[in-house]
């Protein structure tokens, strides 16, 4: 019973490249955060115009459920409402409430304000893949993996949830961290148990 | 009056962060639905532009959709109500 | 049936009272507390109307017993969270595991705004000591600091969603043993960040907004704090007092539509209400009052409108959006909301909608608009709708 949801895959992106199931995909380094972030849409031809628009937050997001998602997800096996997405930081949208708020002084802008909310991220995720089940976002100093693995487990077992999309998502100036696990039900060769020991070997990121 | 339609076109891509050249809009394309496919924070973005570059003021946003309806009915717009300096 | 969690305590501050009772009265009196901004030091000064709490920082830090420096957004959260734990009453609360869930979506932009005016002037200008707590989390550690909360405190940001996260979060730690005691909802102040924010996105009403109303232009911002104390069975059941009531039903969706817009239909606003009347095994025809999310923007009243409509067809329940009364609150909503819910079952009362004229053509049924005293009111339902789709439902049950 308490192992029977898995890690079916996760995606990390830091130090300018991104990795899958711990394995490097794409690297770019030397460029600034805003021209690596072009540089991973092209090279993972993620082909939506809309992440033009976003802000820093939420480009790192969908593109790491993105890179996430494919592959090893059959998206089709869920309804909508049973996948959700449980996300964490330190920062919220402290990033872009700096460049919104220099807009201030001007004229306000509307593009920017729209993402002064961490949970944005959340819902730029649901809207493209098409998730429309429970989500939360929550600040914290750090990464508390106990609590995120106890939330997300309290979620299956209450049926709230068949899959879910669960990690940490930070970005304030230059420095950014991302990490995103995919949470089922089924087991794969690739699966590995949702244990703390797991999650946290996956943040650490030891192979980069 | 084709360059104020030639700049409008530089200045909505810099402002809505389009991907796409000057050229590739045409001058009566419909910008929103199937035109362009430009959104409801598009259309607030568009109003900021008329009031940074052109000081003008659109109060009603329902008089949104009439005036942003293309690149040439945003020209036409604004040389009608572009305050004289 | 597993075990219930109840509401033992309230607290709230807002535009319409500094405190619970003052609050309800406003209600009952139909006194909104939406006009000009006195305040904040804002260029929309005399031009937008918004809903402030009629208190100082300086009286505000009084009632805290907080320092004025600290960010209005933790004042407002100490003054509520404070009455709310009094309200309870609990004596032996220091031997019970007891959590502290805050939410808000400005945390202390109040402080950090005047902050970078100064600073973005001249960068050796500006009070560093004003930024310090400018992250949401900060906000809620120096209230859990204040009210000597240590076993478990967290922060939840999901805009006007937040606060009911917040308590049905609680309701979750409580009803799997982890916590005896949680101190749930949430807090914000107004800030030219978020005036000029929404401003920008046009959905600002020029006069006092009208929920619910086929005419309505748009919402007015307001600031407050709403807190409730859930307690488990064994707590409740060790109490003098009686409890308010249970908290039988919740949920969340994603809407996944629109980072600010609602989806047209409204289906992340059913798919809540759904999942919340699932929960608390309750019929659609159960609910006696909805305290709407009711904001009086355009797009809001006709998605969850559109979203009632689908539920609850030919079973209306009596609804109203006491938004008419506070304003929007942001984060705060969800547990200011909820406190009016509790008090709505246990004083028998149906809050009126405020300022409808012309009821929405496309909705087949009509918001309460006078207050109604002594009725039947055993379950409430709560809806709390933010941006980035997070849609939150919640359901009050009387005993």
């Amino acid at each position: 019973m308490l192992n029977d949801i898995y890690i079916s895959a996760s995606c990390v992106i830091e130090d300018n490249i991104v990795y899958k199931n711990g394995q490097s995909l794409f690297e770019k380094k030397e460029i600034d955060l805003s021209e690596f972030l072009i540089a991973c849409y092209n090279h993972f031809e993620m082909n939506y115009p809309k992440f033009y628009k976003m802000d820093g937050l939420s480009k790192f997001g969908v593109l790491a459920a993105d890179v996430l998602l494919k592959d090893d997800f059959t998206i089709e096996s869920y309804k909508a409402k049973d996948i959700g997405i449980v996300l964490s930081n330190a920062n919220a949208s402290l990033d872009t409430d700096i460049k919104y708020f220099e807009t201030v002084k001007d004229i306000a802008s509307p593009a920017l304000f729209v993402y002064t909310l961490p949970n944005i991220v959340i819902g730029e995720i649901s809207i493209k893949h098409r998730l429309k089940g429970e989500n939360a976002f929550f600040i914290a100093e750090k990464f508390d993996v106990d609590f995120i693995k106890e939330y997300v487990s309290n979620l299956f077992y209450n049926n709230v949830l068949q899959a879910c999309i669960c990690g940490w998502v930070e970005v304030l100036g230059n420095k950014y961290k991302t990490v995103l696990y995919l949470i089922e039900k089924n087991k794969n060769i690739k699966s590995l148990d949702f244990t703390t020991e797991n999650i946290n070997k996956i943040y650490e990121n030891n192979n980069g | 009056m084709d360059k104020l339609i030639n700049d409008l076109k530089v200045q909505i891509i810099a402002q809505l962060n389009l991907q796409i050249k000057p050229e590739e809009i045409g001058d009566d394309q419909p910008l929103f639905a199937d035109g362009l496919g430009l959104d409801s924070i598009d259309a607030l973005e568009l109003i900021v532009l008329l009031q940074q570059y052109y000081k003008i003021k659109l109060s009603n946003a329902e008089d949104g959709p009439k005036v942003f309806k293309s690149v040439k009915t945003m020209a036409d717009y604004i040389t009608a109500h572009q305050p004289k300096v | 049936m597993k075990s219930a969690v109840f509401v033992v305590g309230v607290g709230a501050i807002s535009a319409i009272g500094n405190n619970v009772t003052e609050c309800l009265t406003a209600l009952e009196n139909e006194a909104a507390g939406i006009g000009d901004i006195h305040h904040l030091q804002t260029v929309h000064r005399n031009k937008l109307p918004v809903a402030e709490v009629k208190l100082t920082n300086e009286e505000l830090a009084l009632k805290a017993g907080l320092s004025s420096t600290i960010s209005r957004t933790a004042l407002l959260s100490m003054v509520a969270a404070k009455e709310a734990l009094d309200d309870a009453a609990i004596e032996n609360i220091s031997s019970l595991r007891t959590g502290f869930i805050s939410a808000n979506s400005v945390g202390g932009m109040d402080k950090s705004e005047d902050f970078f005016a100064e600073f973005l002037a001249d960068n050796t200008k500006g009070k560093l000591r004003n930024v310090i707590n400018h992250e949401c989390g900060a906000v809620t550690e120096l209230v859990a600091d204040k009210l000597g909360i240590k076993n478990y405190i967290t922060t939840i940001s999901t805009a006007c969603s937040s606060s009911a996260n917040a308590i049905f979060l609680a309701v979750r730690l409580i009803k799997q043993n982890m916590l005896d005691v949680v101190v749930a909802g949430g807090t914000d102040a107004l800030t030219k960040f978020t005036l000029n924010g929404f401003n920008t996105l046009m959905i600002l009403d020029q006069q006092l907004c009208k929920p619910f109303d086929e005419n309505r232009k748009g919402l007015n911002l307001g600031e407050g704090a709403g807190y409730v104390v859930l307690v488990s069975e064994k707590v409740a059941a060790s109490l003098k007092k009686d409890v308010y009531c249970a908290l039988s039903g919740y949920a969340n969706a994603n809407d996944a539509y629109h980072q600010t817009a609602s989806s047209p239909d409204g289906t992340g606003s059913f798919l809540a209400m759904t999942g919340a009347l699932e929960k608390s095994g309750l019929q659609p025809s159960d609910i006696d009052y909805i305290n709407l999310h009711g904001t009086g923007t355009q797009n809001n009243d006709i998605a969850e409108g559109t979203a009632i409509k689908r539920l609850f067809a030919d079973h209306y329940p009596k609804m109203s959006s006491t938004k008419s009364f506070t304003g929007h609150t942001l984060g705060a909503c969800g547990g200011l909301e909820a406190v009016f819910s509790a008090l709505a079952i246990k004083h028998s009362i149906i809050y009126p909608n405020l300022r409808l004229e012309t009821p929405m053509v496309d909705l087949p049924f009509v918001p309460e608009r006078k207050l109604l005293k002594n009725v039947p009111v055993k379950n409430v339902m709560s809806n709390s709708f933010g941006f980035g789709g997070n849609c939150s439902s919640l359901i009050f049950s009387k005993l």
